[in-house]
């Protein structure tokens, strides 16, 4: 049996939800970013980010000009990963068009290639790197160090010896490690934004000072909010998986179910976080600001964009209290790895905690007051 | 707890950082009246009434509302009030059914008294043809027929009602106070806010704020009759010239000027307050008509404003009448 006190209590909140959804088919703009953002943010992050890299603009100043030397540089080009466009005279020269963002990669043989070649301990090539941009770096590094020295015919390890082999992506195509994080990004964004203003704007509007008169509780009155977004967050969820399987081959073939599951807890954490920063807002221009505050750090810490593992410690403590961090780390085995939702208990309980802590102390924050 | 008051207040005290907006005021509101509370903007209207509904937690003093503290026990009294805020703040982009139904739910009014309560809502505030019509699109009569058909949908013994006419026409106000005091007629307690005169003077009694305080209490015609100064009314052509030599007088203490009329307020002792002015307007060689009038509103709210602001802080220059 449901007592009457709590019977009302779900009628209240059932009164907000559907007055929230209605105002929410109504506003034609809101409506719209529903569907058009998780689309537009697919489309760009799908197509642009992209690991992949191809035809590096490179110089070369080859002062030994012989013909080992001519076959190493042709041997480079043959990669694809760097593009010869300049031949120069000087490492001056090729310094400077590097500095200009003419190039990007230099490749300078000494006049003594031939005798370096021979010696085992003196290098017989330099590369010169624009250290600017971090993914053209490495890639670089990558693929010229054991090739060139093959070329150069020193006593190097069988490079068959060491394999190395891209697990779970094998085409290492970034879509399919960008658009399964991709549903936590576009998630994080329009939840926030959304639950963000639900609050604000009816603070604006005077609505508030109406609702906090009436006997609607403070938790009932967040749950009447939180409810139509998370629809609305499965809604855009769904819409990822269909454009990503659809135009970019993601495969998604695991258990749906738990994909689900995992975005329904960050969805409610999301949610959770827009309802915390609309407590601290007084306009919807300061809760549009405080949401995007939060939003950089998520993308950049996640490990979203780079290595987690990379980070200083003190970024990865401010991204452990980020929902996106282990949202990403669900997803990732999820859809990447086809883990079950259960073996990944840690990031699981850390959404469910930040949930409950942001309730809290949105609650503690959100008092039936004006002052 | 007293029975026959629906709202008792003593030395209630809101302060927001240096500034005090209600300063000690005592109010004791009788049931089934309507109430008002008079004063400029920036009185502390809505301050105190913000405390009474328990919006806001009052600096000192304390608030007994229908037998409640209205500060502790607020959430007990949501059920029992009704409060209509200075502007309109419904949701614009739902119709008015929907606004009603909202505010139903939220009340918790089973479904079955919904309906039935809400039609006659409709029918009382004449919005039975706008059943479907966006709430923000309405005029500013049809939104507050609105707001007061949502802040009595529950029935509620006190109805708080925050300058409620302030961007209505003429007729729609008469529409309003007709609804007032129907509802008083059932038995609800109304306290009502307003810069009106002629609003304040259809309560049944009235309390004068300024600048936080209570200035004056009682009656319309109670205080009207016993204002604390003598009104003289002059006719001139050369109203500069006539407004001139009266505010020179030390005992005239306020002139406002109503057409070709001057309304001037004089310091209750002085003797022959007639005589007086007609000496200074022939000293000022200006033809004028004067004669002693019964006081308005207006008068009482003017003379107890610049009473207060004399104990406050010296007397003031005569002026024009307070907006």
């Amino acid at each position: 049996m449901i007592s009457p006190a709590i019977g009302q209590s779900i009628g209240r909140i059932r009164a907000i939800a559907a007055k929230e959804f209605r105002q929410l088919l109504r506003d034609r703009l809101t409506f719209g970013m529903v569907v058009g953002i998780p689309l537009v943010q697919i489309l760009i992050f799908g197509y642009s980010i992209n690991f992949d890299v191809r035809n590096i603009d490179a110089g070369v100043v080859d002062l030994a000009n012989t013909s080992g030397s001519r076959a190493m540089i042709a041997d480079l080009q043959a990669t694809q990963v760097l593009r010869i466009r300049e031949h120069l005279q000087s490492p001056g020269q090729l310094e400077a068009r590097i500095a200009s963002g003419a190039l990007s990669v230099g490749i300078y043989v000494p006049p003594d290639y031939e005798r370096r070649k021979l010696d085992g301990d003196r290098t017989a090539v330099q590369i010169l790197v624009d250290g600017s941009e971090p993914t053209i770096e490495s890639v670089v590094r990558g693929i010229a160090a054991p090739r060139l020295s093959a070329r150069a015919g020193i006593a190097v390890p069988d490079d068959r010896l060491i394999e190395v082999r891209t697990l779970y992506n094998p085409e290492k195509r970034t879509a399919v490690q960008i658009v399964p994080t991709l549903i936590g990004v576009i998630l994080n964004m329009t939840m926030v934004l959304f639950t963000v203003i639900a609050i604000v704007r009816e603070r604006e509007r005077g609505n508030l000072e109406l609702l906090i008169t009436t006997p609607v509780k403070s938790t009932e009155l967040m749950a009447g909010k939180i409810v139509p977004y998370i629809l609305v967050g499965l809604i855009q969820t769904t819409l990822i998986i269909v454009v990503g399987r659809w135009l970019f081959d993601v495969p998604f073939s695991s258990n749906l179910f738990d994909l689900y599951l995992a975005a329904c807890l960050f969805i409610a954490a999301t949610l959770m976080l827009g309802l915390l920063i609309s407590t601290l807002a007084a306009t919807q221009f300061q809760a549009v600001q405080l949401g995007f505050f939060t939003m950089l750090p998520s993308i950049l810490l996640s490990g979203f964009m780079f290595p987690f593992d990379g980070m200083p410690l003190a970024a990865q403590a401010i991204a452990q209290v980020l929902p996106l961090t282990h949202f990403v780390e669900l997803v990732r085995g999820i859809a990447l790895r086809g883990a079950p939702i259960g073996s990944m208990p840690g990031p699981l309980l850390k959404l469910g905690a930040f949930f409950v802590i942001a309730l809290i102390l949105a609650a503690l924050r959100f008092r039936k007051r004006l002052d | 707890m007293n029975g026959d008051y629906a709202i008792q207040a003593r030395g209630l005290t809101r302060q927001f950082g240096p500034l005090t907006a209600v300063d000690h005021v005592d109010l004791s509101i009788p049931r089934a009246q309507i109430y008002g509370f008079l004063g400029p903007n920036g009185s502390g209207k809505s301050t105190t009434i913000r405390m009474l509904c328990g919006l806001l937690l009052p600096t000192a003093g304390s608030v007994e509302v229908l037998g409640y503290d209205a500060t502790r026990e607020s959430e007990k009294l949501r059920q029992k009030i009704g409060y209509m805020t200075q502007r309109f703040s419904l949701w614009e982009d739902l119709t008015v059914l929907e606004n009603l139904r909202f505010i139903a739910d939220i009340f918790s009014i089973p479904a079955a008294e919904r309906t039935h309560r809400i039609d006659a809502a409709l029918e009382e505030y004449h919005l039975a043809d706008r059943t479907e019509q966006r709430a923000g699109t309405m005029s500013g009569g049809q939104k507050q027929r609105l707001a007061l058909a949502t802040a009595t949908l529950h029935e509620p013994e006190l109805l708080l009602l925050d300058e409620p006419t302030s961007a209505v026409d003429p007729q729609s106000r008469r529409d309003f106070w007709e609804s007032l005091f129907r509802l008083v007629g059932q038995g609800t307690t109304i306290l009502v806010s307003t810069h009106y005169m002629d609003e304040a003077e259809r309560c049944h009694r009235l309390a004068i704020l300024d600048n936080g305080r209570l200035v004056a209490e009682g009656a319309p015609k109670t205080l009207m009759d016993d204002i604390d100064a003598a009104v003289i009314e002059v006719e001139a052509e050369d109203t500069g010239g006539a407004r001139e030599a009266l505010s020179r007088l030390a005992e005239v203490k306020s002139v406002a000027q109503l057409g070709t009329r001057l309304h001037a307020l004089l310091d209750r002792a002085t003797r022959d307050p007639e005589a007086m002015a007609r000496t200074a307007l022939e000293r000022a060689g200006v033809a004028a008509k004067v004669e002693l009038t019964r006081a308005s509103l207006e008068d009482v709210f003017v003379a107890a404003t610049l009473r207060s602001r004399d104990g406050n802080g010296g007397p003031q220059p005569a002026s024009g009448k307070a907006s």
